[in-house]
This record gives structure tokens, C-alpha cells and sequence, in this order.
């Protein structure tokens, strides 16, 4: 994070349907909640599930001129593809977080820490979906950078999430905060 | 109650066009604009307004061109492709002094191109894309606000001048997500359709000083005749070399009478900039990025950036061009603002452009890279 | 012309018309002129609308709103102008290059939607104001001056191709049968939804010329002999210079888009109202 400006830069990649646009949208909404400038942008493919996805987000204490990703202070990758692609791209300052259930081959020597969590299976098994892997990835990442409150992020969550999906979203996130405060114990 | 909230930069677009006044849409799916039509079909029904999907891009603009000369506010959104079919009634809606709103989001690419990525290679077709002389207003919105507010300033602009507008957003700024201030009714203007109460002499066409006609909406009374055909101040073709020529001029003075009205562009620092990065869009809030750091490292780099890209802020440009020593002019195609920055710097000073046609944005350190050649 | 009706729908600063000596194409106007007088057609709230073409500029002369359009695009804009303002009156006037040709996508689509449009196609079989080129209309083995050695095309069979499209009204009649052709004039601007009238009309100059038939007079018996009296359920095979003539379909059941979309905000706001 800039100390500057508060620039903070998220960079979640996956495949088409793994809910990535959706987790981008959430913290942008947390992020106006808690009065930053916000930008969220997306990169896809002409697939709608399946194919590269990527889904930024700016957070600022000042207006934001560039709306790309410069160095990434957080990068969640939920594929290869995306763990090959971006991962090298994580700020020194920054960490990443792999989905190790498909990230098979977990990248090294990176300027920054690198966590691997198998969070497809523990969301198949735990909530009954692999697609909550994101938002437990969600809660794993709110409490461990601490850049915005979970509140903001759990209000933002209910609002986009629908209706008969809001109760498991929201202990995925939860437990995804469980799992952080687990390894910073360790 | 204002409220602000995060918009996509096509749904934006789709509110500032409610806000506006917009009560018909009549377009055909594309990417990257369907959002502003999918938003539009849930919204305008409620607002008393039509939405509906046209068989292709050429009926989609003939359709808000019957719309708006029957009265009401109309406006279609494609991308590069459909606004290459949309170019022959362009010019019809220009000949007619019909106002519309067609928006063109940019993606990558001549021809299919790159459906999902970004480019500005529609720059030069969105001026000259229709045959012959005719007037067109350009805008190019840079973020997720500015497709609100140039959407309405496009509405404004359409239906004070009478010409077709054209918001250029790129793909980007299409799906960028920002936070929106929606302003309240009445707190932004919003120019509605003038009629006069009469027309002397049936001259529906006749131009006032400011060099502007204001033909009657369809069913006000009045009868008029709309064509396409070069014609008088009464509606009705001719071949009279003098009526012909007065039509033409008349047609395309239009603009550069009222240049307060579509003159709009944002610059930082260049007063005593030694290299301006000069770009339109998104790109240049990476050029503004770019500008900012430099200056902080002490170069006198500055930024320049039109919202209204056509009629090109020439007097501005001309001016700068006298202080500044080069221009880096940045864009997602092979140099088309370039040429203009060219055409007015003509010699005063040095124009260099750095071109990208990969689909992406411009990347920080590529600016730089470019900018670090030219820095004296 | 003498009657009333003629002077008072006529922009008589803007006459003699265009047209050549022989043309079908004033008879063609003054059927509609009629039918809209006959049904006392409110002018200020009458638009025509028109594209490219001999008989588009038909509009021209019309004392009422009139939009004289791009090549084949006429439908699709009186779609904005009929959608945007379903009081008005919208009558699409169109040639048979016009609209089978170049429009001939616009063409299906508005019968589909079903919007409330009279629609006159007049079809002389071929491109008349570009000097007799091959049209979608013109007959096999036709002569034109794009089909010197005869057509080797077919002509569109047009009033079936809007029905499988969805036309809810469509008829057929030539400047020969003058009465007819006003009487379902009449009864497709009666009509709500989308209306079809298929309108022969001779070109003798161009198409009249090139294939035996240079006095206007051949041309209309040609229109005359090959015109067979539509009678529901007894059809027959037709010679392929053969058309039949009268009231071919209707449908009063399809409700018009324009109401659809009345009933549709109603619906939106009465959602709306039971949320808030």
C-alpha cells in the first residue's frame, strides 16, 4: 500500500464462474462503504464459466487516476493459470493466496509470501459448493491484510449474494477469517 | 436524494441517459455495450419510456431517428462493427438536424477484432465514418462518472446543436465499476427539444444567427418534409447550385458556430510543461498517472486530456503547442488523435506517439518508458 | 386532377411530380390519397414515411408529415416514430427494390413485431429511378438493363413472405383495379397491426420498354389478364406471370406491439407501486 495515497490493489484471477467478478464487486461496495475511491475492473474471455477471468480492485484514500493494477498488493489465485500468470506480480509488501485444490503447482521464490490452501475442497465439504471458495478466500484475506473492516465486507456480501445463498456465503466468510487467524497462530 | 452509488461504466451511461430524458432505445446486441440496453429494457417501461430490440444496427439507429423526430429523446449503443452499419443513417440524422445519441464502446481491433478487449481504433470513424461533410459530436468519457455526466452533456449537446452524438467510451471504461454520484432532478441542466411557435414562410430548415434549425417535431401541427436529399430551407430537395452549397455549409458551420457549446477537456500542469502526454479515455488516466509522477521527480511533464474529442480542442492545443516542446501523444490505435495533434502543432512542436493494439490498456511503465525518451 | 380530395392532400407548390408520362405511380398515390381522405385521416397526425426509389418520393407531395429515408430503411424508422408516438398515424410507402430488396430484413421483422404500420409496397419490377435494373420482383426471363439476356432469377412471392413473418393484414391489387386496390387501402389503415398492400404498378418507361410492353396501356393490361380474384379455400396453381388480387389474410387475434408495450409499462408500474 502506497502511504502516500492509500493505494491499495487487489488481484483476484480464476476461471469464468468461480465468482471472481462477484468478490471484486463486493469490495469495491465495501470500500465506498467505508468512504475510499474505489475502481473495479475485469478482464474475460467470450466464455461465461470457463476460460481466464480476472477481476481488480483500487482502493484509495485519493481520487484514483490509473485504474490498473500497477503491483498487486494481494493476489488470489483459484487456477494454474491464473497461479502461473500473476502471482510473480505480487507487490514486496503484498501476500498471495492460492486455491490449492487446483493450484497444483504452487509458485516459488516470489517477492512475497505465498499461502496455499486446498479452499475448493473445504468449501465442497463445508458448504456444499466449490464455488464458496472465493468468499472463504474472501474472509481469509479481510482478516489478514485488515484493509477493510469485515462489516463492510459482510453488508456488501448480503447485498449481492442471493437471498437463499446469504447464510452460507456469509459463514464461508467466516470461517475464511477462522482459517487466517489459524495461521497466524501457527 | 443524490445518491452515490457503484456503477458499471455501461449502466452509468444507461442512468445518465434516464436522467437525461431518454424515453426510447432501439439497439441490437454487442459486445462490449449490451449492458446499457439490458439495463434500459428493465428501466425505461417504468419511466413511461420503449425499449426494443432491432433486427441489426442499421434499424436499431433508424429507430431513434423516428423517435426523436417524432419528439422524444432516443438513443442506441454498439460497438465498432455495428457503428460501421450505423454510418449510412448517421449522416441522415445530421442532414436532418435530428438529435441522437448513438454510444460506440471500443473494442480491440479492425473488423470481429477482439470482442472483450479494449481499444480507441474507432476514433477517426466516429468523425468521418459517414460519407461527405457532415457535423458529429464526439465525447470520450474516461471512468465510471463521466459516463454519466457525458452521456447527459451528449443529450444536451444533440439537442441544442440538432446532430447526431457520439459517446466513444473503450471496452474499459464500458466495465470499469466506480462510484457514481447520481446528482437530483434539476440539479445538473437538461436541454429539452425547443420548437418555435412558427415558421415563416414553411422554412422548417431556416437557420437562425447562431447558425442552428429547428424543425418541427412529427405530429406538432405542422408539415413538414424530411429528407435526406440535399435540400432548401423548406425541407424540399434541390439541385440549385446555390442552395445546394448553403445546405452543405450551413450543415457544418453548425459546430464551429457554437464551440463554447463542445469545447470540454481536462489538463494538469502545463504551463510550463516541457513534454505534454496528451491522450483520451482511459488512457489518459494512465497518462495523468504517469504526468503526476514525473512531476514529483521534478521533470516538467503535464497532462492533456479532451472530453469532447471531435470538433479536436484546436485553439487549446495550438496554444500549447507554442510552450510545450513535445507532445507524447498515447493511444490504443496507430495514431489517430496523432494525426490531429500533427495537423495543429504543424511544426511548433514535436509530436511523438506511442501506439498499443494488443487488446490491453497502457501499462504504467510503457508511458514511462516512452515519456524517459523524449525528457530533454 | 380534379377532386377535392387530390387538392387538399397535395402539395401543389411541388407538382407536376416527377413521375414519367405513363407512370403508375400517380395512380398509386391517388389511391392512398383517397383511402385517407375516404377515411377522414386527421393530417396533422398522419406521418408518411418512405425510403429511396421512384415511388418514395411519393411523400413529397403529401400535405402531412413525411419522411422521405435512406434506401430500404423506411419500416425501421416509422417502428421509432409509431413506438414513440402510437396516436399518430403511420403509413410506410415503399418501392419493390425498397422493400424486398435492400429492406427486405426490415421488411420481415416488422411484420414479426406486428406494429401498427400500413404498409404499401409499389411494385413496378424493377429499379426504376436508376433506370430499370433487375429488382427481387421482376419476372423470370424479364428483360432489364441488368438482365440483358433475360432473368434468370425468380420473383419473391411477398404477400406470403410477410405472412410466414406475421403480418396480421395483407392484400394485393395493381393500379388497374383502381376501386379494389382503395377499398383495401382503407381496410389496412383500419387495421391495427401490421398491414401489407402489395400494389402492381406499370413502368413502361424502363420495364415496359425492354419487354414488349413501351405503351402504358400494355402495361395495364398485362395487369389486368394476369390478375385472379382471391377466393379463400379455392386456390389454385398459378401461371408464374399470374397474381392473385383481393384480400389474402387477416388475423384479429394478434394483439398490436404498441398496445403490448401499453400494457406492459402498466404492469411495471403497478409491480412497482406494490414494492414501495
Amino acid at each position: 500500500m502506497s502511504a502516500l495515497t492509500g493505494r491499495y490493489e487487489i488481484l483476484l484471477s480464476g476461471s469464468g464462474g468461480q465468482g471472481i467478478i462477484l468478490s471484486g464487486i463486493v469490495l469495491a461496495e465495501a470500500g465506498i462503504a467505508e468512504g475510499r475511491k474505489v475502481v473495479q475492473t475485469a478482464s474475460y474471455g467470450p466464455e461465461s464459466r470457463g476460460g481466464a477471468s480476472r477481476s481488480q480492485v483500487i482502493l484509495s484514500r485519493e481520487e484514483i487516476d490509473y485504474p490498473g493494477v500497477i503491483s498487486p498488493n494481494f493476489v488470489f489465485v483459484l487456477t494454474q493459470l491464473a497461479a502461473d500468470k500473476y502471482a510473480h506480480t505480487v507487490s514486496p509488501q503484498g501476500f498471495v493466496l492460492a486455491d490449492s485444490s487446483w493450484v497444483e503447482a504452487v509458485p516459488q521464490n516470489l517477492p512475497a509470501p505465498i499461502i496455499a490452501l486446498r479452499l475448493s475442497e473445504e468449501a465442497a465439504s463445508r458448504f456444499g459448493m466449490a464455488l464458496f471458495a472465493n468468499v472463504i478466500g474472501l474472509g481469509f484475506f479481510i482478516e489478514r491484510s485488515g484493509v477493510l473492516r469485515a462489516e463492510s465486507v459482510t453488508e456488501a456480501l448480503a447485498r449481492r449474494v442471493p437471498k437463499h445463498y446469504r447464510e452460507a456465503n456469509l459463514e464461508a466468510f467466516t470461517f475464511g477469517r477462522e482459517l487466517a487467524k489459524q495461521q497466524s497462530g501457527q | 436524494m443524490a445518491q452515490t452509488l457503484l456503477l458499471q461504466g455501461n449502466e452509468a451511461c444507461a442512468e445518465g441517459a434516464l436522467y437525461a430524458g431518454c424515453r426510447f432505445y432501439g439497439g441490437y446486441p454487442i459486445t462490449p455495450s449490451s449492458e446499457i440496453a439490458e439495463y434500459l429494457a428493465r428501466k425505461l417501461p417504468l419511466a413511461g419510456g420503449t425499449f426494443v430490440q432491432m433486427e441489426d444496427e442499421i434499424a436499431s439507429i433508424a429507430s431513434i431517428i423516428g423517435a426523436s423526430m417524432a419528439g422524444v429523446k432516443a438513443m442506441t449503443a454498439t460497438s465498432g462493427p455495428g457503428f460501421s452499419l450505423m454510418q449510412e443513417n448517421l449522416d441522415l440524422a445530421a442532414v436532418t438536424e435530428t438529435p441522437v445519441v448513438i454510444v460506440d464502446a471500443m473494442r480491440g481491433g479492425p473488423s470481429t477484432g477482439m470482442p472483450t478487449a479494449t481499444g480507441q481504433g474507432d476514433y477517426m470513424q466516429a468523425r468521418w465514418g459517414s460519407h461527405s461533410d457532415h457535423p458529429v459530436v464526439v465525447l470520450a468519457p474516461a471512468g465510471a462518472q463521466e459516463m454519466f455526466d457525458l452521456t447527459v452533456k451528449a443529450f444536451n449537446i444533440a439537442e441544442a446543436l440538432r446532430l447526431p452524438v457520439v459517446l466513444l467510451p473503450e471496452a474499459v471504461v464500458s466495465h470499469i465499476r466506480e462510484a457514481v454520484r447520481i446528482p437530483d432532478p434539476g440539479e445538473m441542466e437538461v436541454i429539452d427539444r425547443y420548437q418555435p411557435d412558427d415558421y415563416e414562410g414553411n422554412g422548417f430548415f431556416r437557420r437562425d444567427e447562431r447558425g442552428l434549425a429547428y424543425p418541427p417535431v412529427l405530429g406538432s401541427g405542422f408539415h413538414p418534409h424530411y429528407t435526406g436529399l440535399a435540400h432548401a430551407e423548406d425541407g424540399f430537395p434541390s439541385n440549385d447550385p446555390g442552395v445546394v452549397r448553403k445546405f452543405v455549409e450551413g450543415l457544418n458551420q453548425k459546430v464551429a458556430k457554437n464551440l463554447d457549446l463542445v469545447t470540454d477537456f481536462e489538463e494538469e500542469a502545463v504551463e510550463d510543461a516541457e513534454v505534454i502526454l496528451a491522450s483520451f479515455g482511459v488512457t489518459g488516466r494512465a497518462c495523468q498517472h504517469v504526468a503526476r509522477l514525473l512531476r514529483k521527480q521534478g521533470h516538467r511533464v503535464g497532462y492533456f486530456r479532451p472530453r469532447i474529442v471531435w470538433p479536436f480542442p484546436e485553439a487549446r492545443v495550438r496554444e500549447l503547442a507554442h510552450t510545450a516542446d513535445t507532445f507524447v501523444v498515447a493511444e490504443l490505435n496507430l495514431g489517430q488523435m496523432r494525426l490531429e495533434v500533427e495537423r495543429i502543432a504543424c511544426g511548433e512542436a514535436r509530436v511523438v506517439g506511442l501506439h498499443k493494439v494488443d487488446g490491453s490498456m497502457l501499462e504504467i511503465h510503457e508511458i514511462l518508458v516512452k515519456v524517459n525518451e523524449v525528457l530533454p | 386532377m380534379p377532386e377535392v380530395f387530390v387538392k387538399e392532400f397535395a402539395r401543389t407548390q411541388h407538382l407536376p411530380t416527377i413521375w414519367c408520362p405513363g407512370c403508375g405511380l400517380g395512380t398509386s398515390m391517388r389511391i392512398l390519397m383517397k383511402a385517407l381522405a375516404d377515411l377522414e385521416v386527421d393530417r396533422n397526425r398522419l406521418v408518411v414515411v418512405s425510403g429511396i426509389g421512384c415511388s418514395s418520393r411519393m411523400v413529397g407531395y403529401l400535405d402531412c408529415n413525411t419522411v422521405h429515408t435512406t434506401h430500404g430503411r423506411a419500416l425501421a424508422l416509422a417502428t421509432g416514430i409509431k413506438l414513440s408516438r402510437p396516436e399518430l398515424t403511420v403509413v410506410a410507402a415503399m418501392g419493390d427494390g425498397d422493400a424486398a430488396s435492400i429492406g427486405g430484413n426490415h421488411l420481415i421483422h416488422a411484420a414479426r413485431r406486428n406494429v401498427d404500420i400500413t404498409t404499401l409496397v409499389l411494385n413496378n419490377s424493377n429499379y426504376g429511378m436508376t433506370s430499370g435494373q433487375t429488382s427481387p420482383m421482376t419476372p423470370h426471363e424479364s428483360v432489364t438493363t441488368t438482365a440483358p439476356f433475360g432473368n434468370l432469377e425468380h420473383k419473391f412471392h411477398l404477400c406470403d413472405m410477410v405472412k410466414g413473418a406475421g403480418a396480421t393484414y395483407i392484400a394485393r391489387a395493381s393500379t388497374y383495379h383502381y376501386m379494389l386496390a382503395i377499398r383495401l387501402v382503407k381496410k389496412a389503415l383500419k387495421h391495427r397491426g401490421f398491414s401489407f398492400v402489395e400494389l402492381l404498378t406499370q413502368c413502361p418507361v424502363y420495364f415496359g420498354r425492354f419487354n414488349r410492353m413501351s405503351n402504358p396501356s400494355d402495361m395495364l393490361r398485362w395487369l389486368r389478364d394476369n390478375a385472379v380474384k382471391y377466393v379463400p379455400g379455392k386456390e389454385k396453381e398459378l401461371r408464374d406471370e399470374q397474381y392473385y388480387i383481393g384480400e389474402l389474410f387477416r388475423d384479429e387475434t394478434k394483439v398490436e406491439y404498441g398496445e403490448l408495450l401499453r400494457q406492459l409499462r402498466e404492469r411495471v408500474r403497478s409491480w412497482e407501486a406494490k414494492r414501495s
